[in-house]
């Protein structure tokens, strides 16, 4: 908007003045906070930022940032936010929602805006749950979970958010929790540094409708053991002693590993560019549950054309060609015939 | 409720005045006969005042083309006329049926006319099945051209022709002129000395059709021999073939063969001015394009591929020089989701469909009237419900546009009326949305969307402008006295909330589809601040209807019956009254361009005469709209069929309403 120098910023800034909603002890505090504090890092101007959510818990999110934002309608965050970040291809646009907003019901414009590669940061807030309706559960709960609408257990198959989103075309995805600020703030700058569609999966607690969903591998002293920390140009490793690690045996399967057994050098080294997503699927499919040990961090990181950068380069291209249109030049492009 | 079925052709006492003039001028003195055998038929070309011709074949045969071809050359000879391509859904149905019989109707005339003819008196069939599907809009006593070489006993067959019967052979085409053009064989010869094999110069043959149409009519041929040209340019071969069968089509009307059988239609008595021939849905692409230029608000449109709105899509994604970004989004929700988004940047946000994308897009909608953001939703009105018929008109999604939402969610309606006056309404429709920050409905239709008619080009400097102004600060105190920005808070006479658009500084705001307190915008449970903001969404539509004309009425305050209109039947409602003028009857036609709000008058006008009626293409939505809300006996006549109305048929309407 302006060639000055961006204004020193707080969290305070950032901040608006309307207040948070949420039960409390809710995992979308951490995410807030995580959000407000990143902000005045990030060189970026208040006007310049727009926040918008769909319909959840999650999809209250931009109320609470002192920038421009919009609660739109369930499902469609992501098409709403293509548009403005195609018109407007100058703003910084983050999309906010949760696992039912976006891998349900508004699971098309998710993947399309994936596949398109729109400037856009999508946090995609995944409890596993549907919360603002009350617990029924959601594209992304385990086989069996007993809720009100499954008082025998859920028969559906979840997704994998971070499969589906490599599934889609997309050039950059990652996986964070919401019990790690740090962690979530490495992955959000990334993910804003991006251009292009980025995806974060952030496993978020709703300590009123499934509460500890992911404990087994989010609480402090179980997440060496639980989270394998995903680090662009090193060997896949964790474990409490880094005694574990993740390799790619003779028939190209990945699995999980003893560093003993196989050795440092036959561990699988991360590559976030890599052309081919195959790896990085793989990687995506080592856990089926966050009961086991589970990849965090930067699955995908590719350079890919910009959506609304191409459209705006061939609106100038166009108008270079033809000339900025005029009324006149477009009532002569139509044969004509005159009466006197 | 009147309703009036349309099942027999109706056969007004203006059609009978036409045949006989058609009689007197010598056009049907072969009624009866086999032209090819007459050899002695006059040289003279007569003149007519108008001609209706239907050209019809399968759907691979080129007919679209052709109709164009031939109102284009009409367009520049200086003709008044008006078209309609009638076609099926299915891109190549079964070739030689019934099913895949596609249809392009004109009418050209030397004086101005407001539809494209109710019956045709000449129908060029280029098959068997052409000729069964479209014989009975056939004038009696008109002329039939078949290209008889495609009358063979398999095609005859596809068309349901029992065996051994031949229509061009037995008789059964006595009341009308029959003239057998071997079309294909000819065209086969024509293109034979040029190499080209005779498959593909079977494609060129509705190019000798066209040629002898050409001839018949006195059409020029340089704008289509230019056309040919510059359409095939990549093809050499293809502009020989086809210029070599316009060419013979049109040698073989000079021939002895068909003479008698020309005539001359002069130009039309059009106003001063440059002319081009154009669809509804260009004339509403072009709306839209003066509309951004006019606002200087550019423009975005989403849009998902439907029949027959696709062409919007595809005319302004050729308009980037004017800036204008088009998204071909993955579902029509995502059409409409993306304008919204757009408009909350500072965009015109424009989304096309039809009714099925419409019903999809209701959520969205919803969120624009709440978000108070200017969006303009158009509706290309096919026939439904469901998939309904693709290619077909209707005028049914009235009451969808007035309460396809849920809540109290009113949305200001704008209608077109004319495949040209489709340019006034898009600017309308976005005029409106802009000042009033609102999604509008723009109404059009299958019929006005593909059917075309000659439009003066106007004066881009006689356009008049779109102010609208984006907020560049706070405008009001929060309680610590510090200057803020309040979203909802209102202009007092347009009710319209200030645009403040992402990239302003002081003016970072939040709003959202959950109900917020007016002039804060902060969410709000209270139940008096809902009932206020529900008011307050109603008044916002309720107060446009002093900033639009006023009803638009032809004929006499006296009449002793309104015809009330609105949308693609102000054609033939026009025609149709000015029958039953010339026929002593004293009868007014209202037409509606604004439907939400309805004009400030309108309930006078209706009260002002004895009897009201009001031609739909539906079961009588409008007549349920004006009859709630103005407590008139407005009786409705309905039609569907896919087809408009004709002229005749409101010609009746009328006389059956003053009997």
């Amino acid at each position: 908007m302006s060639d000055t120098q961006v204004p020193e910023t707080t969290k305070a800034d950032w901040t608006s003045d309307q207040e948070p909603r949420w039960c409390p002890g809710c995992g979308d505090y951490g995410i807030l906070t995580a959000v407000q504090m990143l902000m005045p890092t990030l060189g970026v101007r208040r006007e310049n930022t727009v926040f918008i959510s769909g319909i959840g818990c999650a999809a209250r999110f931009p109320y609470y940032m002192d920038t421009y934002g919009m609660h739109s309608i369930h499902g469609r965050a992501p098409a709403v936010s293509t548009g403005l970040a195609v018109a407007r291809p100058d703003l910084d646009v983050w999309v906010i929602g949760g696992d039912g907003d976006m891998l349900s019901i508004g699971g098309n414009h998710l993947i399309h805006a994936l596949r398109r590669n729109v400037n856009l940061n999508i946090l995609l807030f995944n409890n596993q749950i549907y919360g603002l309706t009350k617990g029924q559960y959601s594209p992304t709960s385990e086989p069996g979970k007993v809720t009100k609408s499954t008082p025998v257990g859920s028969i559906d198959e979840p997704f994998n958010p971070i499969s589906l989103a490599l599934g889609a075309e997309a050039s950059f995805v990652a996986r964070t929790h919401d019990m790690d600020r740090k962690h979530m703030q490495a992955m959000f700058a990334r993910a804003h540094a991006h251009k292009g569609t980025s995806l974060v999966e952030i496993y978020q607690n709703c300590n009123v409708f499934n509460d500890g969903a992911f404990a087994q591998i989010t609480k402090r002293d179980k997440r060496d053991a639980m989270l394998i920390n995903l680090v662009h140009g090193e060997p896949i490793r964790f474990g409490v002693d880094n005694e574990r690690g993740v390799a790619m045996d003779s028939s190209g399967r990945i699995e999980l590993v003893d560093v003993v057994d196989v050795g440092v050098e036959n561990l699988l080294v991360h590559d976030e560019t890599a052309d081919d997503p195959s790896v990085a699927f793989a990687i995506s499919r080592l856990a089926t549950a966050p009961t086991m040990p589970t990849p965090v961090g930067v699955f995908r990181a590719v350079e890919r054309t910009e959506y609304a950068a191409a459209v705006s380069d061939q609106v100038d291209a166009v108008t270079a060609s033809q000339g900025a249109g005029t009324l006149e030049g477009l009532f002569a492009s139509r044969p004509t015939w005159t009466v006197s | 409720m009147l309703y009036l079925g349309w099942s027999e052709r109706v056969t007004s006492n203006w059609v009978l005045w036409q045949r006989s003039q058609a009689h007197a001028s010598g056009l049907l003195i072969l009624e009866g006969t086999n032209v090819t055998d007459t050899a002695s038929a006059p040289s003279d070309t007569s003149s007519l005042d108008h001609i209706i011709i239907r050209f019809a074949g399968d759907s691979g045969d080129g007919m679209q083309l052709t109709g164009d071809r031939f109102t284009n050359a009409s367009a520049m000879f200086g003709n008044d006329l008006a078209t309609m391509p009638d076609f099926p859904a299915e891109i190549r149905a079964p070739a030689g049926t019934l099913a895949g019989v596609s249809a392009f109707q004109v009418q050209i005339s030397d004086h101005d006319i407001t539809t494209p003819g109710d019956s045709p008196s000449i129908l060029i069939a280029m098959n068997p099945a052409a000729l069964a599907s479209e014989l009975h809009r056939l004038d009696l006593g008109g002329t039939i051209i078949a290209n008889e070489d495609t009358f063979d006993e398999r095609n005859l067959a596809k068309a349901g022709y029992p065996i051994n019967v031949n229509p061009l052979e037995d008789g059964s085409l006595d009341n009308y002129t029959l003239i057998k053009v071997p079309m294909t064989s000819i065209t086969k010869e024509a293109c034979a000395p040029l190499g080209v094999k005779p498959r593909d110069a079977d494609r060129s043959k509705n190019f000798f059709a066209l040629g002898l149409v050409s001839w018949m009519y006195s059409r020029p041929t340089d704008t289509t021999l230019d056309w040919i040209k510059a359409k095939f340019a990549k093809n050499e071969q293809v502009v020989a073939a086809n210029t070599a069968a316009f060419k013979a089509g049109h040698a073989f009307g000079e021939t002895a063969e068909l003479s008698g059988h020309k005539v001359e239609i002069k130009p039309a008595a059009l106003e001063p001015g440059n002319y081009t021939n154009i669809d509804g849905n260009t004339a509403l692409s072009w709306g839209l394009v003066a509309a951004t230029k006019l606002s200087g608000i550019p423009m975005f449109l989403g849009s998902y591929p439907i029949t027959p709105a696709s062409d919007i899509l595809h005319e302004l994604s050729s308009k980037k020089h004017f800036g204008i970004r088009t998204l071909q989004a993955e579902d029509e929700i995502a059409a409409v989701a993306s304008a919204v988004g757009a408009a909350f940047g500072g965009h015109i946000g424009v989304t096309t469909t039809s009714g099925p994308g419409i019903a999809l897009k209701g959520e969205a909608m919803g969120l624009a009237l709440s978000l108070e953001l200017p969006l303009v939703v158009i509706n290309i009105q096919r026939g439904g419900p469901s998939t309904g018929l693709p290619t077909k008109t209707e005028a049914s999604d009235l009451m969808m546009a007035m309460y396809g939402r849920h809540g109290e969610s009113p949305m200001p309606i704008v209608a077109s009326y004319s495949p040209a006056q489709c340019f006034d309404a898009a600017i309308e429709a976005v005029r409106i949305a802009l000042k009033y920050r609102t999604p509008v409905m723009l109404l059009s239709d299958g019929y006005l969307a593909n059917g075309t008619e000659p439009w003066k080009l106007p004066d881009p400097a006689s356009l008049p402008p779109i102010d609208v102004e984006f907020a560049t600060a706070p405008n009001a105190k929060n309680d610590e006295g510090e200057d803020v920005f309040w979203p909802y808070l209102r202009d007092p006479e347009t009710l319209a909330r200030p645009w403040a658009i992402p990239g302003t500084p002081g003016l970072e705001h939040r709003v959202g589809g959950i109900e917020k307190q007016d002039g804060t915008g902060n969410i709000s449970y209270d139940p008096d601040n809902h009932a206020h903001m529900v008011q307050i969404r109603d008044d916002k539509v309720s107060v446009i209807a002093d900033d639009i004309p006023l009803t638009m009425v032809d004929g006499p305050d006296d009449a002793d019956l309104l015809v009330l209109g609105w949308g693609s039947t102000w054609g033939a409602i026009t025609s149709g009254r000015r029958r039953a003028e010339m026929a002593g009857y004293k009868v007014a036609h209202a037409h509606l361009t604004h439907l939400n709000p309805f004009p400030k008058d309108l309930g006078d006008v209706l009260r002002r005469y004895p009897k009201v009626v009001v031609p739909e293409m539906n079961l009588g939505q409008l007549s349920k709209l004006v009859r709630a809300e103005y407590l008139v006996d407005a009786q409705a006549v309905s039609k569907v069929k896919g087809q408009p109305f004709t002229a005749g048929e409101i010609y009746d309407v009328i006389v059956g309403a003053l009997q």
